[in-house]
C-alpha cells in the first residue's frame, strides 16, 4: 500500500465526514450558516412574477430604485428566501416562496405607492374610487369595466394638494387614530415636508369642517373631515382593519415607485401541490438509486459495490453541497440529480468495462486496472466536458427565460458531472487500489469474469 | 452478426429514415392538411405561445360527476372565454379528487389579482368549493423571447460541441470530420424527438412543448454527443495503433463493438433512474421523463448506427457511388 492512497483515503474520509456533519447537523446549521434545504416555488409553494416597467424608455437607474422599494416592500413581508432581481432592461423577477395568498402580496409590493391629498370640492368621494388628480392625470383603466371606457368617464380632474415626492417616509408609522365616532381605529401617520406641507396647512387651516380626500395610487383611500389645520404637514389616515393599515403602511414607507409596475407573467403553485411532488420525487430517486446499485452489484460484482459505495458518497457531497452553496432544490432541479446518477454510474460503468476487457486479454488484475483507468479517462474527459457545454449553455439561456426552473435543472446537472468525476474516478480508484491486496487470478469470480471464456469479438484482430 | 455491424450501414441509414418520417409526416404534412394551413404539428405550451395555465381541485364532486363544459362555462363567467378544459383526477390519501387544468388568455397585467378572484367566485358559485393549486401567466411579449432564446440555445449549444469536438479529436486524422459526424447524428436525434413531439401533440391532448421539453432536448443533444464520444473515443486509439492491413471499417466496427457492453450498461443505468421518475416522479415531469427516456435510446442507437457509419461513409468517400455507378468495391481501403 502506498502512500499516495493513504493521503487518498484520509482525504474521501473527511470529505464524507463533513457531508455528513452538513447533513445531520442539529438545528440545520453547520459552518455558522443555514444549511437547511432551500425549495424552490414548486416544491414549498408560493409565486414568482416578472414584473415590467409600463414606460419602455425606463433607464437603469429606475429600475435600480424601483428594485430597491420593491426589496425593502419585500423584507416588509417577513417571508424567507425571498429574490428581487432586475432582468433585462425593463424587468424585475420577485420570489415570494411560501406566502398563503401570492397575488394579494404581489399586488401589495407593486402598488406604486403615490400619496396625495386632493382638494375635492366640498364632496365625500366613495372610498376605492378611481379618480384623475393633477398630479397624476392618467391612472392605468381597469379592464371590463362598463362604465368606465375613457379617461373622460373618470369625471373631473382634481387638484393635487401635496406630491406624493414630498412625502417623508421616516415619519411614516401604525397609529391608532383617537376616539372619534367609531373608537379607537387603526391608522397611519404621515408627514409631508417642503412645499407639500406648507399647502397643505394653508389648505386645511382655510377649509375647516370641509372634507379632504386621501388618494392612494389614483385610489380613493378615505375622506376625512378636516378638524383642524395640519399646521406641521403631518397627520394620519384611518383605515377599517390592519389588513388594510399594513397594505398602506409598506406602501408607504419604503417610498414611491420611480414607474408603475405591470404583472407580465407569473407563476404560483400552493403549498399542498408542492408537497405532493417533494413526496413522488422522493420516492422516484430513492428507487432509481436502488436500481442502479442492484443492477451495478449483480453486473461487475466487487466494483460494482465499490461503485456503489462511491455513488452513496457522491448523493452525501451532492446533498451537503446543495445545503450549503445553497442551490434551490426545484423539481427539474432534482430531475436533474436523478440523471446526474445515472452519468457518475457511466464513468464506473466504462472503466469496469475496459478492466474486464484488459484482464480477458491476459493482464494482471493489478495492470488490468491501471489500466482500466487510463484508457477510460478521455472517454469520461471529453463526454463529461460536452455535457458540462449543455448545462452552461441551459444556466444561461434558463437566466432568459426569467424562470428558474430550467437554471435548477442546469445546475444540479453541470454539479452532478464535476462532482461525478470526483467520485468515480478519484474514489473508486482509491478503493479499488487499496483493496488490490484481496484480487488472486483464482478469485477472479468477484469481478464477474472467467479469463477462460473467450472476449466478445476474438475473430477482429486486436489493437493494443 | 456483430462483424456485420458497419457492413449492413444503409440498413441502418434506412431504419433511421423509417423512424424520421413519421414524425416529419406529423410535423409537417399533417397540419397541413387538416388544417389546410402550413404550420407545426407540435402543441406550443403557454412558455412559448402565451397564456395562463390553471389547475384546478374541486374537493366536493366525486370523478365523473363534472364536465369539462361545466368548468368552461365557470371560467366564461369570469371573464374568460374559449378557455380549454382537461378533467382529471389526483389520488390523495385515498380519496379521489377532481381536477381540472384549464388554457386560458394571459391575465390583465394590470390587475391579476382581480382576474384571479373573478374565477374563484364563479368556480365557488357554480361548481362548489374549488381550491385553485396552480396558476401560471405569460405574457406575449416573454413568450416570443423565450421563443427565440429557444432557438439560439439549440444552435449554440450545437456550434461549441461541434468546436470543442474538432479540438478534443486534433490528434487523429480529419478531426473536423468526428465533429461534424457526431453533430450529424445530433441533428438525427433533434428531428426524431420533435417527431415525436409532433406525434403526441397530435394524438395528446395533455401532452405540449414547453420550457422543459426544450430542456429535455438540450440534454438529450448532449447525452447523444456524449455517446457519440465514447465510441469516436475507441475509434481514435485503435487508429493509432492500426496495422497498416486493417481496414477502416473493420476498425470502426471493432471499435463498436468494444464499447458495446459500456453502452448497454450505461443504457440500462439511466433507463432505471428514468423509469424511476416517470412512474412515481409526479405528473409535471412525465412529459419531461418520457421524451428524456425516448431521447437517450435514440442517442445511444444514432451514435453507433449512424455516427460511426457516417464515418466510414466519409472515409470511403462513398456518396460518389451513390448515383449512377452503384456502389460494390467501397470496402476497399481509401488512399489517404
Amino acid at each position: 500500500m502506498r502512500s499516495r492512497e493513504i493521503i487518498s483515503i484520509l482525504g474521501i474520509v473527511i470529505i464524507a465526514a463533513l457531508a455528513l456533519w452538513i447533513n445531520l447537523a442539529p438545528n440545520q446549521m453547520a459552518l455558522g450558516r443555514d444549511v437547511s434545504f432551500r425549495l424552490g416555488l414548486d416544491l414549498q409553494g408560493g409565486i414568482q412574477v416578472l414584473l415590467r416597467a409600463t414606460d419602455p424608455d425606463v433607464d437603469r437607474e429606475q429600475m435600480e430604485i424601483a428594485r430597491g422599494v420593491i426589496e425593502r416592500r419585500v423584507n416588509a413581508l417577513g417571508v424567507g428566501e425571498t429574490l428581487v432581481q432586475v432582468a433585462g432592461n425593463d424587468r424585475l423577477i420577485v420570489e415570494l416562496p411560501g406566502v398563503d395568498d401570492p397575488e394579494q402580496a404581489v399586488e401589495t409590493l407593486r402598488g406604486t405607492g403615490r400619496l396625495e391629498f386632493i382638494d375635492s370640492q366640498g364632496q365625500y368621494l366613495p372610498p376605492g374610487a378611481l379618480i384623475r388628480t393633477t398630479g397624476s392625470p392618467n391612472p392605468v383603466l381597469p379592464e371590463g369595466v362598463e362604465e368606465v371606457q375613457t379617461l373622460d368617464d373618470l369625471g373631473p380632474i382634481f387638484e393635487s394638494i401635496t406630491d406624493g415626492a414630498d412625502l417623508d417616509t421616516s415619519s411614516v408609522q401604525p397609529a391608532f387614530s383617537q376616539g372619534g365616532v367609531a373608537g379607537s381605529r387603526p391608522a397611519v401617520s404621515f408627514a409631508f415636508t417642503g412645499e407639500s406641507a406648507q399647502r397643505l396647512a394653508a389648505f386645511t387651516a382655510q377649509n375647516v369642517g370641509q372634507p379632504m380626500c386621501i388618494v392612494l395610487d389614483n385610489v380613493v383611500i378615505s375622506c376625512p373631515q378636516i378638524n383642524a389645520a395640519l399646521r406641521d404637514g403631518s397627520g394620519v389616515i384611518e383605515v377599517n382593519d390592519v389588513n388594510d393599515r399594513d397594505n398602506i403602511l409598506n406602501q408607504l414607507k419604503y417610498g414611491a415607485l420611480p414607474v408603475p409596475l405591470v404583472v407580465e407573467t407569473s407563476r404560483s403553485v400552493t403549498a399542498t401541490l408542492g408537497q405532493e411532488s417533494v413526496e413522488s420525487s422522493v420516492i422516484a430517486g430513492s428507487i432509481g438509486l436502488s436500481l442502479v446499485a442492484i443492477y451495478m452489484i449483480a453486473f461487475y460484482r466487487f466494483p460494482g459495490l465499490l461503485a456503489t459505495l462511491a455513488l452513496a458518497l457522491y448523493v452525501l457531497i451532492s446533498f451537503a453541497l446543495y445545503r450549503l452553496i445553497p442551490i434551490t432544490l426545484t423539481l427539474p432541479g432534482i430531475a436533474g440529480f436523478v440523471l446526474s446518477i445515472g452519468l457518475a454510474v457511466d464513468a464506473n460503468v466504462l472503466i469496469f468495462s475496459r478492466l474486464r476487457e484488459e484482464y480477458r486479454r491476459g493482464r494482471d488484475i493489478h495492470s488490468a486496472l491501471e489500466f482500466g483507468f487510463e484508457e477510460s479517462w478521455s472517454a469520461i474527459r471529453d463526454s463529461s466536458v460536452s455535457t458540462l457545454i449543455t448545462s452552461i449553455v441551459l444556466f444561461i439561456f434558463g437566466n432568459s427565460f426569467g424562470v428558474s426552473i430550467i437554471q435548477g435543472f442546469a445546475l444540479t446537472l453541470g454539479l452532478g458531472i464535476l462532482l461525478s468525476l470526483f467520485t468515480a474516478v478519484v474514489v473508486t480508484r482509491t478503493f479499488l487500489r487499496l483493496s488490490t491486496p484481496i484480487f488472486r487470478d483464482d478469485r477472479a469470480w468477484i469481478f464477474g469474469i472467467d479469463r477462460t471464456k473467450p472476449a466478445v469479438a476474438p475473430s477482429t484482430a486486436e489493437a493494443i | 452478426m456483430l462483424e456485420q455491424l458497419v457492413k449492413r450501414r444503409y440498413w441502418w441509414f434506412v431504419l433511421s429514415l423509417a423512424m424520421i418520417l413519421p414524425g416529419l409526416y406529423f410535423l409537417l404534412l399533417h397540419p397541413l392538411i387538416t388544417t389546410g394551413q402550413p404550420r407545426l404539428g407540435l402543441r406550443p405550451s403557454i412558455d412559448f405561445s402565451g397564456g395562463s395555465l390553471w389547475e384546478v381541485r374541486f374537493a366536493e364532486r366525486a370523478p365523473g360527476e363534472l364536465g369539462s363544459s361545466e368548468v368552461g362555462a365557470a371560467f366564461a363567467a369570469a371573464g374568460f372565454d374559449n378557455a380549454q378544459v382537461q378533467m382529471s383526477q389526483v389520488d390523495l390519501d385515498g380519496n379521489l379528487i377532481v381536477t381540472a387544468l384549464v388554457r386560458t388568455r394571459p391575465l390583465n397585467e394590470q390587475s391579476p389579482l382581480q382576474d384571479r378572484q373573478a374565477v374563484e367566485a364563479a368556480l365557488n358559485d357554480q361548481i362548489g368549493a374549488a381550491a385553485i393549486e396552480r396558476l401560471e401567466s405569460v405574457g406575449p411579449t416573454v413568450s416570443q423571447e423565450s421563443t427565440r432564446s429557444a432557438v439560439i440555445a439549440v444552435i449554440g449549444a450545437s456550434l461549441i460541441i461541434l468546436l470543442y469536438l474538432t479540438w478534443a479529436f486534433r490528434q487523429a486524422p480529419h478531426p473536423f470530420r468526428y465533429g461534424m459526424c457526431a453533430i450529424i447524428s445530433m441533428v438525427h436525434d433533434v428531428v426524431i424527438i420533435i417527431g415525436v413531439a409532433a406525434i403526441f401533440s397530435t394524438f395528446n391532448p395533455r401532452f405540449e412543448v414547453d420550457a422543459l421539453f426544450l430542456t429535455a432536448l438540450l440534454t438529450i443533444l448532449s447525452f447523444s454527443v456524449h455517446d457519440t464520444i465514447v465510441v469516436f473515443d475507441r475509434v481514435r486509439e485503435n487508429l493509432l495503433a492500426r496495422q497498416p492491413d486493417q481496414h477502416f471499417s473493420d476498425l470502426v466496427n471493432h471499435s463498436i463493438v468494444q464499447t458495446l457492453p459500456r453502452s448497454i450498461n450505461t443504457q440500462m443505468t439511466t433507463l432505471f433512474t428514468l423509469t424511476a421518475l416517470l412512474f412515481f416522479g409526479g405528473e409535471t415531469i412525465q412529459n419531461f421523463v418520457l421524451i428524456l427516456l425516448i431521447g437517450l435510446v435514440v442517442g445511444t442507437y444514432s451514435s453507433i448506427f449512424n455516427a460511426a457509419q457516417i464515418l466510414v461513409v466519409w472515409e470511403y468517400r462513398e456518396w460518389k457511388n451513390w448515383f449512377g455507378r452503384g456502389r460494390g468495391d467501397h470496402e476497399k481501403p481509401a488512399t489517404v
